[in-house]
């Protein structure tokens, strides 16, 4: 028992680091899932983590694969692409999700560009589907750090922050500076998705935060609740994800999001808001 | 190409120079030359309209005649494009408003505690707690709205009028000298309307102004002194049974006719 689940992470430094960066990661992505869910965003999210990518290329070519220097680039223009996309629906007659598709697939298409003539094969394979077992400290101090500044900055916002998801109206007529907290929002889902890139890839970052959120919604009724479940479905499919890509010698990054799916496979069923419940009357 | 970039400044300056508060002064509203456009068509033109306090206003007219955009303007959710309205007394942000029910999550996570709460926001702002006092007071306007036992439910178990009740209990605790309501009576049963309705006769006794955007119009008749019929350019504005004769209604259902044929052809 101990030699399978526990050992391979006090023998290994590479596994102990890979697992302290999916916590701290689970930490953040767990709360910011949630919100970003019940605001109905997750294509938002989408499109920024999409928009991550010519980022990170960006910046691989200037500081090479370093997370900070990748995660800088990719904070940014993540950050720029959400604003534009936001303003093309607003301005024009295109829908939302028409114009966040429109922008992440030409992002998608500009960042493997870069990536791929600039580097080799195996960084693209790296930054589309993460290398969270290549964890270093400078990356580490920086996953850490991002959760940190998330939770502290959701604590001192949360009252506002969760009016603002229920009635975003309600805020802006009664002067309390409702635009101001969806922006900040905005800059943490950028923050939290630049933090996943490195363990999952462009490609799945989203994973961390969708899966968990969604599977939660399926227990719990109240957000401080939906905030636990979904830290905890993080962090169990962070441990098992990482254990099983260990035993297995599986990749990494899609065993963490496989195990987070498999969790919101069981939700559906019998979880109190799942399938099964439901029809034995909804409450 | 000078006209273009004119018209993005005002579009940046509208809620400064459009919207102008007094401090002082009987409390009331007044609109005039309100003009609002969206980018396809002009919905509000040159609306001039005078609010009162206390009294109690229906507005009625046809589904894009404006009415909704109207609310929206007066609050500064949507730019209006010239005109001036001065809000005398108090400001925007005095003002309780209720949107239309169907822009909310109904299964959104929080109890009906927790959303009657946010409607003292203002008081208790971003960390204290509530007080006893307050406590006293979401317990009083639940007991109001019918809610009593109420508190500590979700929303997702609510009825589509329980829901409404609900939001009714938030303006309640918001306790503003001025209260909008959004078809605050669709999709909702007759019950509730009858309760929520005897609410608005007290906002009215507690020296309020109630603006409601209505489409039941024996409902208007009934209980709502005056109305303001708004079809885009034509519009009416007075004590109920002045404004809602046959004629005008006519003329409404002439307007939007009109309005609705242009809209065809721009598609041919």
């Amino acid at each position: 028992m101990f030699e399978f689940f526990i050992s391979p992470f006090t023998d290994y430094v590479f596994l102990k680091r890979a697992l302290m960066a999916s916590v701290a990661l689970a930490l953040g992505c767990g709360p910011v899932g949630v919100l970003l869910v019940l605001r109905r965003m997750s294509l938002m999210g989408d499109a920024l983590a999409h928009a991550i990518l010519p980022g990170a290329a960006i910046g691989f070519l200037i500081g090479g694969l370093s997370l900070p220097a990748m995660g800088f680039g990719g904070f940014i223009v993540g950050f720029i692409v959400a604003s534009l996309s936001g303003a093309i629906s607003r301005f024009t007659i295109l829908s939302e999700d028409a114009s966040f598709a429109g922008f992440y697939l030409i992002s998608l298409a500009l960042g493997v560009l870069i990536i791929s003539t600039q580097g080799s094969q195996v960084d693209l394979m790296h930054i589309l589907f993460g290398t969270i077992l290549a964890v270093d400290n400078a990356s580490l101090l920086m996953v850490t750090g991002i959760t940190t500044f998330t939770l502290c900055l959701l604590a001192l916002i949360y009252r506002p922050l969760v009016i603002e998801c229920f009635d975003p109206g309600f805020l802006r007529v009664i002067g309390g500076w409702g635009g101001m907290y969806h922006f900040l929002f905005l800059i943490l889902v950028a923050l939290n998705l630049v933090a996943a890139f490195q363990a999952l890839g462009t490609l799945m970052a989203l994973g961390m935060m969708m899966l968990p959120a969604v599977s939660s919604r399926l227990w719990a009724r109240h957000v401080w609740s939906l905030f636990l479940f979904s830290t905890l479905f993080a962090v169990v499919s962070g441990y098992f994800g990482l254990l099983f890509s260990y035993h297995l010698e599986w990749p990494s990054g899609p065993s963490i999001i496989l195990i987070a799916g498999i969790i919101y496979g069981i939700s559906l069923l019998i979880a109190p808001f799942g399938v099964l419940k439901r029809q034995q009357g909804r409450y | 190409m000078e006209h273009a970039s004119t018209s993005f400044w005002n579009l940046f300056q509208a809620k400064h120079k459009v919207i102008q508060c007094e401090p002082l002064g009987p409390p009331s509203i007044d609109i005039k030359n309100l003009t609002v456009s969206y980018p396809q068509n002009t919905v509000i033109s040159n609306l001039t309209c005078h609010f009162d306090l206390p009294s109690l206003w229906a507005i009625v007219g046809p589904n894009g005649g404006g009415k909704s955009t109207l609310l929206r303007a007066l609050l500064g959710l949507q730019k209006p494009t010239k005109g001036k309205v001065v809000f005398k007394g108090f400001c925007p942000c005095d003002v309780a408003y209720l949107a239309q029910q169907n822009l909310l999550d109904r299964k959104f996570p929080l109890t009906v505690g927790d959303t009657i709460a946010m409607g003292l926001f203002r008081e208790v702002g971003i960390f204290r707690k509530y007080t006893k006092e307050q406590r006293e007071k979401m317990q009083k306007a639940l007991e109001q709205v019918g809610l009593a036992s109420f508190a500590k439910t979700s929303l997702q178990a609510l009825s589509g009028g329980q829901f409404q009740r609900v939001l009714f209990a938030r303006l309640i605790l918001q306790d503003a000298p001025v209260i909008f309501l959004d078809e605050p009576f669709t999709g909702v049963d007759r019950r509730t309307i009858d309760d929520l309705i005897q609410l608005v006769h007290l906002w009215l006794r507690e020296n309020r102004l109630v603006v409601a955007v209505l489409h039941d119009m024996d409902l208007v008749k009934d209980n709502f002194p005056n109305t303001l019929l708004l079809a885009r350019q034509f519009y009416r504005t007075g004590p109920t049974k002045n404004v809602l004769t046959k004629e005008n209604i006519c003329a409404t259902t002439k307007a939007s006719q009109m309005w609705e044929a242009e809209a065809g052809e721009e598609y041919v």
